[in-house]
């Protein structure tokens, strides 16, 4: 009686648990749900790995593919594997391309080190509530906000020889023209201006959010232990501060490695007659759009991506280094 | 065919431009033949201005609908290179620089081939175009372009400065050099001659005085000629006149903007330009001195005046486009007798031999750049720039001579390099 009982309360409960279940996934559907079950870490994350397989590795394998290439004129154009000819022919240039290699170099490192520590200083002073704090935070961060290529059309009006804003206030005080943007020496130190101009700022920015969450008890245990200013800021918050600065120095210098639109827009192809601004990226730019060079251009292209992947890990090594 | 072209630009971009901001935006409309539009892609210039303001007269003739899309010359350049080297078929007309872009395009298969299409409408008349235009809108023996503006070199230059110093328009490049030399000895603020400085920009202004100094890029033979002696006295000329007459702190990067700027803030007494340039010295509106400027041709070298006579632009059908009887219709509108007259009293000097012919043609014209244009029209040089495939590239070898001089650098010497730099050039196109 018992096991009737439960064989069919069993029976019954398995023609309702079978019933609802065919009525209410289909076949198909059920197998994909399934499928979709076991591999839902692949599914969710697909949206992300098409976007860069397509964004990001496809253009890179493809690059890496021209670069091994004497492909030029037409990307379509039947081209030859050449192998490592392009990297050498690049290696070997000391004309165009390790000139190139040093001014990217020279203005990351120049405008990078006058961010930070330009960066450091005013977010220092707007560290401690003050009136007015508002207003001076949106005036520091109006440059950010600006088009890189406006920016550079900006200063090259400024900058102007002859009809430049800089020149007449010059003149007013009884300082001879200088060629400023013009002159063969004094480009790239121009152009690091405007970047120290334009993005000062973010470092001020990444480096406030820092200072804003350092605890205050080191620092009034310090100054309870008589600690003046300057021994409080190199011994106690620049310390504490370092990853915080490692962090803004990664993200500002993969930045100004990559700088190209104020260039461009200031001394057009070529970095100006004399090659005065042409950095990596600009000159990759020229060989591509000007020379149609695409295998060479392809080249440098890589070897600047190694250039930056090399930069980043030397920086990510140190940071891990500072945080422990 | 969406999907297919979005892989195609990320392909081309990526190639193009990794690291870089790559700008291959796919915007235009897959069905465009069915619904009878034609895509249009125009550089910013005066021409653009007239053309633009006439397309409803081409739409309710045609019932065709234009898709205009405009961009300046560095843009267009980079989309051209960046779409037609992914096949798109998203441009169907395009207006491009025949001496700068045609060759390279041409051996690229960017272009329809037109030969057969100017020659069958007889009203539309393709024998009224003039010589050099024509030619150097054809490549290989085919017809790859319709030009639509044609340029030569002239003098622009101050009237009442050169009044008050009491000196005629001169006639020779030696008078131009004393002229230039006296005017701004007697005023300070003031330059003698200003031209274009950057490496590249300067080359195409720079051959007329190669020209008329008996020179030039390429000999007869295909061998490199920028080392030889005419050509070595044109450097030192050109960046002679710019060195020592030139305005002070001059910059070594001025293309047409810059130099044209100087001029018409009334700080040069001479300036050789384009023609095709003028309204911007002669506009009120843009030029302080608009009321001032004369007009001559070129001066005569040691071997006369020689200026160049080139179409800078002309428009040209995208081979990969599927709608190209429509791209032809729109083009032979834009290039019609009665559409290059507009555009030539509008103030761009056209291609046709009738329309120069017609009175009405250059009735705009100061009547002193009329005389100039036609004594250049007459003595004029195909080209402006050597004629290669890569022109960007070879433009920078013959060019670094001019910067080099400009600079105080030794001409001859700058020369000798830069002819073995485009020797070399010369045989790496060749292969």
């Amino acid at each position: 009686m018992s096991v009737l009982n439960t064989s069919r309360g069993d029976t019954a409960r398995d023609t309702a648990l079978g019933a609802g279940r065919t009525a209410r996934t289909p076949g198909p559907r059920k197998d994909f749900s399934a499928w979709a079950n076991r591999h839902r870490k692949w599914l969710f994350a697909a949206p992300a790995m098409i976007f860069v397989g397509v964004l990001i590795v496809f253009p890179l394998a493809w690059t890496l593919y021209l670069s091994l290439t004497d492909s030029q004129g037409s990307v379509r154009a039947a081209s030859e594997f050449v192998g490592l000819e392009n990297y050498l022919t690049v290696l070997s240039d000391v004309e165009r391309f390790w000139p190139a290699v040093g001014r990217t170099l020279s203005f990351t490192g120049v405008a990078l080190a006058c961010e930070v520590v330009l960066g450091m200083g005013i977010a220092l002073l707007l560290w401690r509530p003050f009136r007015g704090e508002k207003w001076v935070r949106v005036a520091i961060l109006l440059p950010l906000v600006a088009t890189p290529v406006a920016v550079g059309m900006m200063w090259r009006l400024i900058f102007d020889p002859n009809i430049g804003f800089v020149n007449q206030l010059l003149g007013m005080i009884g300082i001879p023209p200088q060629p400023w943007l013009s002159g063969q020496d004094t480009a790239l130190g121009t152009t690091i201006f405007m970047d120290i101009w334009q993005w000062t700022p973010m470092v001020v920015l990444i480096l406030l959010a820092g200072l804003t969450s350092l605890s205050e008890e080191p620092d009034e245990a310090a100054r309870m232990d008589g600690a003046n200013a300057f021994q409080r800021f190199f011994f106690i918050t620049l310390p504490l501060m370092m990853p915080t600065v490692i962090v803004a120095i990664l993200l500002r210098g993969i930045d100004a490695l990559k700088t190209f639109d104020i260039l461009y827009a200031t001394k057009g192809k070529g970095g100006g007659s004399f090659h005065e601004v042409e950095t990596l990226n600009v000159y990759a730019y020229g060989l591509s759009f000007d020379y149609n060079q695409y295998g060479l251009s392809s080249a440098v292209l890589i070897l600047f991506f190694m250039i930056i992947i090399g930069t980043m890990w030397l920086l990510t090594m140190r940071k891990k280094a500072v945080s422990k | 065919m969406k999907r297919r072209s979005i892989v195609k630009y990320a392909a081309v971009a990526a190639a193009l431009s990794l690291g870089l901001t790559a700008c291959g935006g796919g915007s235009g409309s897959g069905d465009a033949k069915a619904a009878g539009t034609v895509r249009v892609t125009l550089a910013n210039h005066v021409w653009t201005e007239g053309i633009k303001a006439a397309i409803p007269e081409f739409e309710k003739a045609t019932g065709l609908k234009v898709e205009l899309t405009q961009l300046g010359e560095d843009q267009l350049s980079d989309q051209y290179n960046v779409k037609l080297n992914a096949g798109s078929d998203e441009i169907d007309v395009m207006m491009y620089r025949p001496l700068q872009e045609g060759k390279a395009f041409a051996k690229n298969g960017y272009l329809a081939d037109l030969t057969s299409k100017v020659s069958s409408d007889a009203g539309w008349d393709w024998k009224d175009y003039q010589e050099g235009p024509v030619k150097a809108s054809t490549v290989d023996g085919k017809v790859v372009g319709v030009p639509i503006i044609t340029e030569r070199e002239v003098l622009y230059y101050r009237k009442d400065l050169l009044q008050a110093a009491g000196v005629a328009v001169p006639k020779t490049m030696d008078e131009l050099q004393a002229a230039a030399k006296k005017i701004s000895e007697a005023n300070p603020d003031t330059a003698g001659f200003v031209a274009r400085t950057g490496k590249s920009a300067a080359v195409t202004q720079f051959s007329s005085f190669l020209y008329s100094f008996g020179g030039d890029f390429i000999d007869g033979s295909g061998k490199s000629a920028v080392g030889s002696d005419a050509a070595k006295k044109a450097y030192s000329f050109y960046g002679g006149l710019i060195k020592n007459y030139g305005p002070k702190n001059v910059s070594t990067d001025m293309s047409w903007p810059e130099a044209m700027a100087i001029f018409t803030q009334g700080k040069a007494a001479f300036y050789t330009e384009a023609d095709s340039l003028y309204k911007n010295a002669t506009d009120p509106a843009k030029s302080k001195v608009a009321d001032k400027v004369g007009f001559a041709a070129l001066p005569a070298g040691p071997a006369g005046s020689k200026p160049y006579n080139i179409p800078s632009w002309g428009l040209a059908v995208n081979k990969a486009s599927g709608n190209q009887d429509n791209a032809w219709k729109f083009i032979q509108w834009a290039t019609s007798k009665d559409r290059t007259l507009q555009a030539q009293k509008a103030g761009v000097p056209g291609p046709r031999a009738s329309v120069w012919a017609d009175p009405a043609g250059t009735s705009t014209y100061p009547k002193d750049l009329a005389e100039a244009i036609a004594a250049s029209a007459k003595n004029g040089v195909g080209h402006d720039r050597p004629e290669v495939v890569t022109v960007g590239k070879a433009r920078e070898i013959v060019g670094a001579p001019i910067v080099a001089t400009i600079t105080g650098a030794d001409a001859s010497a700058a020369a000798d390099t830069a002819n073995d730099a485009f020797q070399k050039f010369l045989d790496s196109e060749k292969k």
